[in-house]
């Protein structure tokens, strides 16, 4: 992978200092070196942040396992149960939900990152009448506010008959999704070496057969990021898939949890519950996703 | 003339691989945001609502009967005759340039915290990004439930140390507050990994230089570490800025879809304009059109700024 950050720069020991020491019988204090009190005040920062961070997930999981109104007494630790994840899969749509929300964001993922994998390339590696624009227009369209487009797509899709399916949603998706793939794919293809290029047109390949058999296996590590940050895009969306989807077997996870902490009565036992059943996956994925989602994203920005 | 056709086909002879690999992408724009923005701004001239949009009933079609009324709709929100907007205008920019600013520098704090050597380095870096990997709307569910006035975790922690009861989401300043706080707990991770991404592309052997040259800790961070963040904050404060500004879940599912409340920023109440009531399509897509353009203009002075700061470098 070629993200132009070394993650690990800063853990590697100063060269400068150690050559000094041999050299010099007192060794300057160096700028990573810090009294005792500095590394304490240090890491109580990092800890109190740490807590705030960790606090409302951790209360959603302990609110999760302690029954249906366990919440009512936030500050209790007993009578630790299951019966709220038990209720949660077996006696509501959750996993219906849950279905619908991976088929839809799925399906945005793939059209997202299809159709904008080769603008992305063409906008990294040609310069043409009508770049400038059209990376313009990508910065215009991540500032649409829901409004905009809400009515017109609302009446478009209940025209042509897509109001509550899979399909209406994934289209109202990609409104969103292809101007961003395409921006941040154009970053990733940005830090590939253009002399693949130019040897794979001393070989004889077209600029979209460089593209396809040497950019894009090269570039799979930026696909997959742009992939993932799609996915969860669609995933969390609230405004459009609250409107656009009216049967309750076709709710989105977002639209879903919404019926469970209703005005008139709260389920917060259940809600905390399918909480965490979401939270889990979309951790994991994290985990593995975070250091390289930052990198495609800021050079997406910073060489447009 | 024929000049003209000729540069333009010879401008096709160079050109065409790209267009061709772009278009796809315009195709998709044009269809899925320009038609519906183009059918947006046309309603927003027209008095359109529930009662006049034309639909279709079972086999019956009503006729839509809305009709063109020019800047109307503009005109009644912008001279302040709708009363809401203004009011609703300012909170949003306080909570945009609060919210971005609190992200910002919490971001950039902790960022500086962890680009140093320290023990556990990395597993405070993991355990600071997993408010990223909450959804929103699950984010937005956790602390409705923590701030519920009788039965919320951090009442409860304040009646611990004897401090009464909070209304959090119920006076209208300290619902702003519990909002804001929200949407920060929500929007650091990802300030603070990409300054951190940033720190970590500055070259070292700029420090060491100015280290060299005496340099205080402060005046390291003034002249290597900010201008060296430069391209990566200029782009994240952007971003920031146009995400939070259109921040839809978190006031909408917090503070609760009865609306009604001064909380609602914009987006939400242009969103409750379309879909609550008699829905007002014509006013909620004047809103939309509004916010857009207060947005670009933003973007388009940010950007001029950035260009005048880089030149004068």
């Amino acid at each position: 992978m070629t993200t132009p950050q070394a993650p690990d720069r800063a853990a590697t020991p100063r060269r400068a200092g150690t050559t000094g020491a041999s050299a010099a019988p007192r060794r300057p204090r160096g700028r990573e070196e810090r009294s005792r009190a500095a590394s304490l005040a240090l890491h109580s920062a990092l800890i109190a942040a740490t807590v705030i961070a960790l606090f409302p997930i951790v209360f959603i999981v302990l609110v999760s396992i302690r029954g249906e109104n366990g919440w009512t007494h936030p500050m209790e630790m007993e009578g630790f149960t299951l019966s709220n994840y038990t209720h949660v899969l077996g006696g509501t749509e959750f996993l219906t939900w849950m279905l619908n929300s991976v088929v839809i964001a799925g399906g945005t993922m793939l059209v997202g990152v299809l159709i904008s994998a080769s603008a992305g390339y063409a906008l990294s590696r040609m310069r043409f009448p009508g770049h400038a624009p059209l990376m313009w227009t990508f910065l215009v369209c991540q500032m649409f506010p829901v409004a905009v487009l809400i009515v017109p797509l609302y009446n478009i899709l209940g025209a042509l008959g897509l109001l509550d399916s899979y399909g209406g949603l994934i289209i109202t998706y990609c409104s969103v999704s292809v101007p961003f793939c395409a921006w941040m794919l154009k970053g990733y293809f940005d830090t590939i070496p253009t002399e693949i290029d130019e040897s794979g047109r001393v070989d004889g390949l077209s600029p979209f057969g460089t593209f396809w058999r040497l950019v894009v296996p090269l570039a799979r590590p930026g696909l997959a990021v742009t992939a993932f940050y799609t996915f969860l895009t669609a995933w969390g969306e609230v405004a459009f898939a609250t409107q656009f989807m009216s049967s309750e077997t076709k709710y989105t996870l977002a639209v879903g949890l919404q019926t469970f902490v209703g005005p008139h009565r709260a389920e917060w036992g259940l809600m905390t519950a399918s909480s965490v059943l979401i939270m889990v996956p979309a951790a994991l994925l994290f985990f593995f996703a975070q250091r390289h989602l930052v990198a495609g994203l800021t050079a997406g920005g910073t060489k447009g | 003339m024929s000049t003209l056709i000729a540069r333009t086909r010879r401008s096709f002879a160079t050109h065409w691989y790209a267009w061709a690999m772009v278009l796809p992408v315009v195709v998709v724009l044009a269809v899925l945001v320009g038609y519906p923005l183009g059918r947006g701004v046309y309603l927003s001239f027209t008095d359109a609502n529930e009662a006049n949009i034309g639909r279709v009933i079972g086999d019956f079609e009503v006729p839509a009967s809305y009709s063109f009324v020019g800047l109307d709709n503009y005109w009644h929100i912008l001279s302040g005759q709708e009363g809401s907007f203004y009011p609703r205008l300012g909170w949003t920019l306080a909570w945009t340039a609060s919210c971005v600013f609190l992200h910002y520098t919490i971001g950039l704090g902790l960022a500086l915290m962890l680009n140093r050597r320290l023990k556990g380095r990395s597993v405070y870096r993991v355990l600071l990004i997993l408010p990223w990997a909450v959804p929103a709307f699950v984010a937005a569910f956790a602390w409705k439930l923590m701030y519920n006035t009788n039965n919320g975790v951090l009442n409860a922690l304040l009646g611990k140390v004897g401090v009464g009861p909070v209304d959090w989401l119920g006076d209208p300043f300290v619902q702003k507050l519990s909002v804001i706080a929200v949407n920060t707990w929500l929007g650091v991770p990802f300030m603070m990994v990409a300054i951190l991404g940033g720190l970590q592309s500055i070259p070292r052997e700029l420090y060491e230089a100015a280290e060299m040259d005496g340099a205080s800790p402060w005046q390291r961070f003034r002249n290597v570490t900010l201008p060296g963040l430069r391209p990566v904050s200029s782009t994240i404060v952007l971003l920031g800025t146009i995400w939070t500004f259109n921040m839809f879940p978190i006031i909408f599912l917090v503070i609760g879809q009865a609306g009604g409340t001064e909380s609602e920023i914009l987006v939400t109440y242009a969103y409750r304009l379309a879909f609550q009531g008699v829905r007002d399509y014509a006013g909620s897509a004047t809103y939309g059109i509004v916010i857009l353009s207060l947005l670009l203009v933003f973007s388009v002075f940010y950007r001029g700024m950035l260009k005048r700061q880089e030149a004068a470098q």
